[in-house]
């Protein structure tokens, strides 16, 4: 068995084992175990792609495996990793691990929750190492129509309208992907009489330039409506409300990744040209998606709206330095990617159990809570610093690589984009402080709070997981930085070959 | 040709024209009260007959070429077996509550064998004088199954309307074919258009001629019938006909066009474009307001009609086999849906939407086979309706029709609309009423188990793609 496929199998196996289990004690131990294991051996992938990496040379991906699958279609199961694919199945191990943690105390069908929630993984480990695009879009979907059920059946709120609204958009984006893939398809250079999926064989020979500005908008709009590009933003919100914790967590800390990794990997790289040429469209939408997130979750006081605005913008800004095509900013995204990733997955966890104690979360209701829940309260601080871009966390070393990488470009677009994006971090931090001032300081403004139980090892267990890598990043961000930079620049000078 | 011959070649319908006397006989001879022992002897032969039907068949053609099979032919027959194989499996509890007291049960197997000999028929017709006997085979012994449940009002209406519809498709269709048989001055399909196809006659023939078969497939506007006789008719006939006999339709449609018809596609190209795409929009447009499942379930076959003449536009042997392929996966599909509306309509006698609320936390499942072929339907993977679909598409997209391509997956994200909503009534409500813990028969479990292995096995398993499209391409 190759060493990338273990990755799914791994969930998968996990979900057999509940399948058959019994009780809701061996459902959360079976995850956790599951999901324990995922991420040591995800952990044990980085250090077997580190001493690979040294001895490859010029090889972009590594660990690669095709396994004919539809030969009359040249459908492969085609995987493979570079630095950034491994950065981000190891962030998707620990959020799903940290997910099973606060999702311990599931009482309504808590099998079924497992199952879905492992499901959606396996989607994603799935989308990550794949290289053949037919296997990717079908992980893609794999991934997300667990969220229907997942926000459905376990959410709260209006959690019908949400999850409808999640999945309907969602999927109507992947059938505009479908679109363009198989333009991508039947574009793509012919090997031994057959088209190819196999995405490193049509980035070294991109398609005409009609065709490429026809496919572009398919391929880009179909990624970044998970990615919560303005305007297509509008299930993210209501979906993050409405769903369970450790749903939010996958869903803002994984998922919308998933798009953001989706665009680079296959909108930008794979037609290039056309990203030059109508990428200003869509960087226009992604500044304006920056400072929309950033005042909407200005205006909010439910705690998650307030999270899942300052995802949108965040992604946004994502999405805006994927654009600008240039190692630094490239480097820099797919940092913000993880970052943010971790950020928003301990938000909504705090999130999720300050709700379970308060039972609202309407900021303006609370009052005090640090004197209360201590551990909770401060872990919250922290985040919030994280989130506003103090140095020291993982979110300053991010975003000051977009900003630096954003810099060089001197165009008047760019360098407008650029500067309301920078300005945007203001109003980032007059939105967290608010909540940080409101919630946590104070006097309590509710007697019954008293009565609040203080955090549980599992809740502990999982925040102290998460900050410990945000943590680990903003002190060290090198060694990260160093692994995706080296994958992000061959593909820089592939795309500057193409277009030349 | 010899007597050998002709059997080992059309044994298919031989051994169905066999089991059918069989039964004759049965009903003559057996005392009345001992009836329910053919049974037992009707699915057992028919099992057996299935289980012929996969020894693969040769090239061959009888009767001076007014028969004729080949190895494609004989594939699709297979898969005409298997889905009724699989709806003698999950009507076997309403057969025998329902029809036996009647003294209809034998009956009911007589006409489905018959329905079904017609289709091989139809299938192999190499001249459109057997095509045509085929037609009316596989369809008035259906009218008079749709008419089963005598007591029910609407089982009688959906009885007469469908005889009256496809008596009158019929007349259109043979209409038809007299004009073309008025150009051409041949009624075999060998040759028949070889000088003509530029005659506005034959053209106009023709489009007679493709609105019978319409008829046939329910695509739009030719539907109206559909829905009603859908709600009408006991589960067991609606499933026969949106699933069996709607995919022998199709691929007598698909025969004809690629081979028979040929040299006129820019004429159907035309018209197979437009109904494909108001095939798929009205048929979607009207399964979102459905609140009985089997209406419902009428819409969306409707709607994935639709889909299927993308392949059929597409054409050439990699058409040919996304089209074959898409079917197989429709049917175990479509059957495993209605294997569930049947096993609850037997035993609660529910069919409405609102009534499958909570129907998880009742009948789990039950509930999952339903959810795994609303997903399949539905296009989402790793269930094979994700392959299928994706299938057909990539055929219609390699041959340019980009925009019917975009079309269609508008079409596919309302679909899903739809195909969640009694997920959401079984799975996210809960409901005080809910439907009780069923304990469905031996005989509907080994049916809706067979589809759901088809649909778990069907799209992950690639060499059954590659065997199809092996078949096509020998044909074409």
């Amino acid at each position: 068995m190759d060493i990338l496929t273990i990755l799914i199998i791994i969930p998968t196996l996990t979900v057999l084992a509940l399948i058959f289990a019994k009780g809701q004690k061996s459902y959360r131990t079976i995850s956790a175990v599951g999901m324990g294991i995922q991420t040591v051996y995800s952990i044990y992938l980085l250090t077997r792609y580190l001493t690979e990496r040294a001895e490859a040379g010029g090889e972009t991906m590594l660990f690669r495996r095709t396994v004919e699958w539809f030969k009359p279609w040249n459908i492969n199961y085609e995987i493979g990793v570079d630095g950034i694919s491994v950065a981000m199945i190891i962030l998707t191990a620990i959020i799903t691990l940290t997910g099973v943690f606060v999702s311990w105390r599931v009482k309504e069908l808590p099998k079924e929750f497992f199952v879905s929630l492992i499901v959606l993984s396996t989607g994603v480990f799935g989308f990550f190492i794949s290289l053949d695009l037919f296997t990717m879009f079908l992980f893609y979907e794999l991934a997300v129509i667990p969220m229907y059920l997942l926000i459905g059946i376990w959410g709260s709120g209006p959690r019908e309208y949400a999850a409808m609204k999640l999945t309907l958009m969602l999927m109507g984006a992947s059938a505009l992907l479908l679109v363009g893939i198989l333009g991508l398809y039947f574009h793509s250079p012919m090997v031994e009489g057959h088209h190819t999926f196999s995405m490193m064989a049509i980035a070294q020979a991109p398609m005409e330039h009609m065709d490429q500005l026809f496919f572009f908008p398919f391929v880009f709009v179909g990624f970044a409506v998970l990615g919560a590009m303005f305007p297509f933003h509008t299930w993210s919100p209501d979906g993050h409300a409405s769903a369970p914790t450790a749903v939010s967590m996958l869903h803002a800390g994984v998922l919308m990744k998933m798009g953001g990794y989706g665009v680079f990997r296959v909108a930008l790289l794979l037609m290039p040209t056309a990203a030059h040429e109508i990428g200003w469209i869509f960087m226009i939408l992604a500044g304006g998606g920056i400072l929309y997130g950033a005042f909407g979750a200005l205006r909010q006081t439910d705690l998650k709206y307030i999270n899942a605005y300052s995802s949108v913008s965040h992604l946004a800004l994502v999405l805006f330095a994927l654009l600008l095509m240039d190692v630094v900013s490239w480097s820099g995204s797919v940092l913000q990617m993880i970052s943010h990733g971790l950020i928003t997955a301990l938000f909504f966890a705090l999130i999720g159990m300050v709700y379970e104690r308060t039972h609202t979360r309407d900021v303006t209701k609370m009052g005090g809570l640090l004197k209360i829940i201590p551990f909770i309260g401060m872990m919250y601080v922290m985040v919030g610093m994280a989130s506003l871009g103090l140095p020291g966390m993982s979110g300053f070393a991010a975003e000051l690589a977009i900003f630096v990488g954003a810099f060089q470009h001197s165009g008047t677009l760019e360098r407008v984009l650029t500067i309301m994006a920078v300005l945007s971090i203001v109003v980032t931090a007059v939105y967290i402080l608010r909540v940080v001032g409101k919630m946590l300081m104070g006097p309590v403004t509710n007697e019954a709070f008293k009565q609040m139980d203080k955090a549980r090892w599992y809740e502990k267990t999982a925040a102290i997981i998460l900050l410990a890598c945000i943590i680990g990043i903003g002190v060290a961000p090198g060694g990260l930085y160093k692994l995706i930079n080296e994958s992000v620049t061959p593909l820089i000078e592939l795309i500057q070959k193409g277009a030349l | 040709m010899n007597w050998i011959d002709i059997v080992t070649i059309m044994r298919d319908e031989w051994s169905i024209i066999g089991i059918l006397i069989l039964l004759l006989a049965g009903e003559i001879l057996v005392d009345k009260k001992q009836l329910s022992m053919l049974i037992p002897i009707a699915i057992g032969l028919f099992v057996l007959h299935t289980a012929m039907s996969f020894i693969p068949g040769d090239k061959a053609t009888l009767f001076g070429g007014m028969y004729r099979t080949n190895e494609m032919m004989h594939f699709m027959k297979a898969i005409l077996n298997v889905a009724v194989l699989i709806i003698l499996f999950q009507s076997y509890d309403w057969v025998k509550t329902t029809l036996l007291p009647n003294g209809m049960a034998n009956a009911f197997y007589m006409l489905l064998f018959a329905v079904l000999s017609g289709m091989y028929f139809l299938i192999s017709a190499g001249d459109f004088i057997m095509f045509f006997i085929g037609f009316e085979l596989s369809t008035l012994p259906i009218a008079a199954m749709a008419a089963f449940q005598l007591k029910e009002m609407r089982s009688t209406e959906a009885g007469i309307k469908l005889v009256l519809l496809a008596g009158l498709a019929s007349g259109i269709m043979l209409y038809g074919i007299s004009l073309m048989y008025a150009v051409t001055g041949t009624l075999y399909f060998d040759g028949f258009l070889s000088a003509y196809y530029h005659e506005p006659l034959l053209v106009f023939g023709f489009i007679l001629f493709l609105s019978g078969l319409a008829f046939k497939i329910s695509l739009v506007p030719f539907h109206f019938w559909a829905p009603d006789v859908y709600e009408g008719a006991p589960i067991a006939i609606t499933s026969l006909l949106s699933v069996v006999s709607k995919a022998a339709s199709v691929f007598i449609l698909m025969i004809l066009l690629l081979t028979v018809f040929k040299d006129l596609s820019d004429a159907w190209k035309m018209v197979l474009y437009i109904l494909a795409v108001l095939t798929m929009t009205i048929g979607n447009l009207f399964a979102l307001r459905q609140t009985n499942m089997k209406r419902f379930l009428a819409f969306s076959s409707i709607a994935q009609a639709g889909f299927i003449l993308l392949g059929i536009l597409a054409g050439g042997a990699v058409g040919a086999a996304t089209v074959i392929y898409f079917v197989l996966i429709y049917v175990f599909t479509n059957l495993g849906a209605f294997g569930v509306i049947q096993a609850i309509k037997d035993e609660s006698g529910k069919e409405d939407m609102t009534d499958y609320t909570g129907l998880y936390r009742t009948n789990p499942k039950l509930s999952l086979v339903l959810v795994l072929a609303l997903f399949s339907l539905a296009g989402i993977p790793p269930v094979a309706g994700f392959f299928g679909k994706f299938f057909l598409f990539s055929a219609a997209a390699g041959k340019g029709y980009y925009i019917l391509l975009i079309i269609a997956v508008i079409n596919v994200t309302i679909s899903l609309y739809y195909y969640l909503l009694p997920i959401r009534a079984m799975l996210l409500r809960t409901s005080d009423t809910p439907i009780p813990t069923t304990k469905s028969g031996n005989m509907m479990r080994i049916g809706l188990l067979i589809c759901v292995a088809g649909i778990m096995i069907l799209g992950l398993y690639s060499p059954v793609y590659s065997f199809v499209l092996g078949l096509t391409q020998s044909w074409l």
